[in-house]
């Protein structure tokens, strides 16, 4: 299935409980629609984190004619709680295919807040990303309350569950499948749809039973050493 | 156990949790803030004490009166942060109290950068606070480490009644790991009678305190620490050694750039060129023993510290171990900027070439 297809609506927002992997799926969505020929712009709009934000890879995504809209462009490693003004491009041009990558857990989710009343009038999905191995989620009802509290901040509905259940180096089938069903029990109890399951390639083939979507990714976020 | 995704500021909260953290004081700052924000939500439900002091002075003086009365503290912070405890450090060693102190370290100087440095070596090491003290000073390189060595630190802390730091980097505060929470060795640890927690029966109070007027009873006071120090330089070194034992070039790098120098290893090796990593786990006490033995081996040709700082921290406690038995070379970065893989490899080949 395609990226398009998979988040079929024109602004994709993507948050979840920080260190769900949040900013590789972003980055990672944000290629595949720009592949597939989308306008794409994706902006960072991390207020909580200072590494590992999707700024950091401004040339990947720019190489490929994604714009990138980020919360400090004068002072990219500055943790600065400023939101860009060109984010208003996404909401306002609906020849843009938009990627909003927001820092985690409710607070994270805050800065979507003063966007609600222009974003509830486009074709939006506020998309969860869970993360079974992330202590503080992986149960249903844990991950269910802070799916809940990101909508009570944001002031919009959630309609789609990803999968991102990951080791880093350490992912296994097992891994993801761990994942899958704790998606699947959120899914139930909710009502909202799991979206797709994330794996790096490698896995995808092992997969293919899985009743939702395999979103293949390859890994954009690597630490110094990888 | 299974293995758990973990932040690795996250991580050093709840491993001190584990470890009996009684009491958490500290102030915020990036990139360390995920530690009192998670010992705000977690202490409390775990029967400890948060508080968010008002400065990074009131929370290590917070730790003195706690680890006064006996209790578990902890304080953590960032460097320019570290720097306003100093003088809290100095006073905990001068009054015998056990501490656990977080670094987070940033760039430096001054206010410097958020992203990851190890300028703070030096200050961690050679005491930034007045006085002759040691503190011993425990640097991990994965989040792993970071969790185990954060709950063994207060063990070593209440064992020699002395601060502990734990120093990592931005980097590994910030990053995202697998870890798995292993049963930590329990010390055989003295009891706490010397806290001035209540008379519990005894005749007299329990007196705490760093100040000593009379110059001999000082002195004698400095000589008891002393002794303690040298106890702790038997006892407490670690390093580890990757690749060694036919190593021609030997890197020698702590924290993040010694993650970063085992990738190199692999690339070196994969070209024939013969590699190791010393890896200092203490900083203080420092492996120094076993790096001036390793370096006399014949088999080493030449050493290449790699440092998150300009100038060469450890650069000196290489160069003091090595003791001009081989050539020592230099790749240090600063304000935020890491070593990469590539120029790793890059000044390992240079290294071996200028002796070859």
């Amino acid at each position: 299935m395609s990226a398009s297809a998979v988040c079929s609506h024109r602004i994709s927002i993507v948050t979840g409980h920080y260190g769900t992997g949040k900013t590789e799926f972003a980055v990672n969505l944000a290629l595949a629609l720009a592949a597939e020929g989308a306008s794409v712009m994706l902006a960072d709009l991390d207020i909580v984190n200072p590494y590992f934000r999707s700024r950091e890879r401004r040339d990947l995504l720019e190489n490929v004619g994604i714009r990138l809209i980020s919360s400090s462009q004068a002072c990219s490693d500055a943790d600065v709680p400023a939101l860009p003004a060109e984010l208003l491009a996404i909401l306002e041009n609906r020849d843009i295919r938009g990627v909003l990558d927001i820092g985690g857990d409710p607070v994270g989710a805050r800065v979507l807040a003063r966007f609600q009343p222009k974003i509830v009038q486009e074709d939006y999905q506020l998309i969860y990303v869970l993360n079974a191995n992330r202590p503080e989620v992986r149960t249903a009802e844990a991950a269910i309350a802070y799916l809940r509290g990101i909508e009570a901040t944001t002031g919009l509905v959630c309609s789609g569950i990803v999968n991102n259940t990951h080791l880093c180096g350490e992912t296994t089938e097992e891994e993801i499948r761990k994942g899958a069903a704790l998606a699947e029990s959120v899914s139930r109890e909710t009502n909202i749809p799991i979206l797709c399951h994330v794996a790096e390639e490698k896995f995808v083939p092992a997969l293919s039973d899985l009743p939702e979507t395999v979103f293949p990714i390859t890994i954009k976020m690597k630490k110094p050493w990888e | 156990m299974a293995k758990e995704l973990w932040k690795g500021n996250e991580a050093i909260a709840e491993a001190a949790i584990r470890a009996g953290c009684d009491c958490f004081f500290g102030y915020p700052i990036t990139p360390q803030s995920e530690v009192p924000e998670y010992m705000s939500v977690h202490l409390p439900k775990a029967g400890g004490v948060f508080v968010q002091s008002e400065s990074e002075l009131a929370a290590i003086n917070m730790v003195y009166g706690a680890a006064g009365a006996g209790m578990r503290a902890m304080t953590s912070s960032s460097s320019p942060g570290i720097s306003l405890k100093q003088e809290g450090i100095t006073y905990l060693a001068g009054a015998e109290l056990p501490a656990v102190i977080i670094n987070c370290m940033r760039g430096g100087p001054g206010l410097g950068t958020i992203q990851p440095g190890q300028g703070d070596y030096f200050q961690a090491t050679r005491g930034g606070g007045n006085g002759d003290y040691r503190t011993v000073v425990l640097a991990p390189s994965n989040v792993q480490e970071t969790v185990d060595f954060v709950q063994e630190a207060f063990d070593i802390a209440d064992m020699y009644r002395n601060p502990v730091m734990v120093l990592c980097d931005g980097l590994i505060g910030q990053m995202m790991e697998p870890i798995e929470w292993k049963p930590i060795p329990k010390r055989d640890l003295p009891p706490k009678d010397w806290a001035a927690g209540g008379r519990k029966g005894r005749a007299d109070h329990n007196f705490i305190t760093s100040i000593f007027l009379d110059a001999e009873e000082c002195e004698s006071h400095n000589d008891r620490l002393t002794a303690k120090y040298a106890e702790m330089e038997e006892k407490e070194v670690r390093w580890e050694e990757v690749q060694c034992e036919d190593a021609e070039v030997l890197i020698t790098a702590y924290g993040t750039p010694a993650r970063i120098a085992l990738t190199a290893l692999e690339t070196l090796r994969s070209e024939g060129i013969k590699a190791g990593l010393f890896r200092p786990i203490t900083l203080w006490p420092f492996p120094e023993k076993a790096l001036h033995a390793l370096a006399g081996q014949e088999h080493i040709k030449a050493v290449l510290d790699v440092e998150m700082s300009t100038t060469g921290q450890m650069l000196d406690d290489v160069r003091l171990a090595v003791e001009g038995q081989k050539p020592i070379s230099y790749l240090g970065h600063a304000g935020g900027v890491m070593p990469t893989v590539e120029e790793m490899i890059e000044s390992a080949r240079k290294a071996l070439k200028e002796v070859k």
